[in-house]
């Protein structure tokens, strides 16, 4: 395992953080206070080729490796965690597509998506239905050459621009993906305002009533929709999230450290206070800790490994807990200059609480994690001495 | 170490039996949950260099170390 970057690597690390601190620090705050992205921001995207990263070169897409995609991330997350997030749930779908998809369903779409020209978004949650996947309520009736779709989704990230989405629903009882184009007769959406964190990520609520699919629209086979097709993007969903929590705690690390060196109280800068220091050291090394955990589950990824789903597990848990700690030290370090819409780290701070609730709560992943290690972690051979007296 | 003993080493990883049948259904066992469903098919494709199709997702190509090697065999002599 070789654990620096290679130079490819780092020359696609220095050009997704010359185009970040070019085109989003600038717009990340302004993003945030309209609740939506600015007008261009996905064109430039697109202009670069990023909306492609996990797609095949064979449908126009970049195929960049998980360890670049994961970097793509962290940079973005290091500026806004809004504008992140379309990569995140865009992939999810070209994912699923790439990987369950049927050829035409491939050649329809991963060019498209590849070029920016189709935005994807994931459609799961629902208003109410969280982590229980399998009790979905949105239903897919098959009559002559098409499904009929009824139910509704909630939180759907990006859900107010996508173009189609990859909806789940239980057909013959059992849950079933299903791609619907967001001009289909029967779909309605209405954008969410008001979030906590992540306001640039254009959330929405989605609504099937009688909405018609053709049988070609159906993503891998009846009954795969959550153990296979869903699997596959929230383990991606679940990487690009853990990485982007990095990219936002190196943010409160940096914001913390350049104003520590600046401001001064009782004739000291505070970068000198050893308390303050001890903030610092903390968040130092929990950065760079996550930051090795996602880079040891993207090796993984890159060898396809069975093992990388659950260090994913391990790489977000840690790494979305981890900002809880980073982020409020960066505004108690900035003191009330840190509590005003007018301070960075106060964005920094909402965006935080949200990374340990999407594709996965904390507590979810600390089931995961536990259940996972109790099965694998190898029985004792040895009886305990109190058994054997 | 031939196809079975591969996927038995595998699949004793999660389920931890020393004397785990070839033909013991694991999934009606309750010895896995649905996630191991998804580390299996990332396993066959990785060690035995072929690709699951959504034509083989049935649970009867899974559920034994028998019917797993048949699968990656009958994939293999395609």
């Amino acid at each position: 395992m070789n654990m620096l970057l290679t130079d490819e690597q780092m020359v696609l690390q220095k050009d997704f953080k010359d185009f970040v601190e070019k085109e989003v620090f600038p717009i990340a705050d302004m993003q945030d206070h309209k609740e939506c992205l600015e007008e261009h921001i996905v064109e430039k995207l697109a202009d670069k080729g990023y909306l492609g990263a996990v797609i095949s070169s064979s449908y126009g897409g970049k195929e960049w490796d998980p360890i670049v995609s994961g970097i793509m991330h962290e940079e973005f997350g290091r500026a806004s965690t809004g504008l992140r997030s379309l990569f995140t749930v865009h992939e999810m779908v070209a994912i699923a597509i790439q990987r369950w998809g049927s050829e035409e369903q491939k050649e329809k779409w991963l060019p498209k998506m590849a070029k920016g020209e189709v935005i994807g978004a994931f459609a799961l949650t629902e208003p109410e239905v969280g982590s229980d996947a399998k009790s979905i309520q949105t239903v897919a009736v098959h009559k002559e050459n098409h499904f009929v779709i009824n139910g509704q989704k909630k939180w759907i990230t990006m859900g107010q621009i996508a173009d189609i989405f990859l909806v789940f629903a239980k057909y013959d009882d059992k849950p079933t993906a299903f791609i619907v184009e967001g001009n289909r007769a029967g779909f309605t959406r209405k954008l969410i305002k008001g979030m906590l964190g992540f306001r640039a990520s254009m959330g929405a609520e989605l609504f099937f009533q009688d909405c018609e699919v053709p049988e070609e629209n159906m993503v891998g086979k009846c009954g795969t929709g959550l153990t296979h097709v869903a699997l596959s993007c929230l383990d991606h969903g679940r990487y690009t999230v853990a990485c982007g929590c990095v990219g936002l705690g190196q943010a409160c690390l940096e914001e913390s450290t350049n104003y520590a060196r600046k401001r001064k109280q009782f004739g000291e800068r505070l970068i000198n206070n050893q308390l303050i220091k001890k903030m610092i050291t903390e968040m130092a090394v929990q950065v760079k800790a996550a930051r090795q955990l996602c880079y040891y589950a993207g090796c993984l990824k890159m060898q396809k490994h069975s093992d990388s789903i659950n260090e994913t597990w391990v790489a977000k848990y840690f790494a979305s807990t981890m900002l809880d700690k980073i982020c409020s030290d960066t505004v108690q370090i900035h003191g009330a200059n840190g509590c005003n819409q007018a301070s960075r780290v106060e964005r920094l701070f909402r965006d935080a609480k949200i990374n340990s609730i999407i594709e996965g709560s904390s507590q979810m992943h600390e089931l995961l994690i536990a259940t996972n290690t109790a099965m694998t972690t190898r029985r004792t051979k040895f009886k305990p001495k109190t058994e054997e007296k | 170490m031939d196809i079975k003993e591969k996927v038995k080493e595998f699949v004793t990883k999660y389920i931890q039996e020393d004397d785990l049948g070839y033909d013991v259904n694991f999934f009606e066992g309750g010895f896995v949950n649905s996630l191991f469903a998804m580390q299996l098919v990332m396993f066959i494709e990785r060690e035995f260099e072929i690709q699951v199709d959504n034509s083989d997702l049935n649970i009867t190509n899974f559920d034994t170390i028998n019917h797993i090697v048949a699968l990656i065999e009958g994939k293999k002599a395609s």
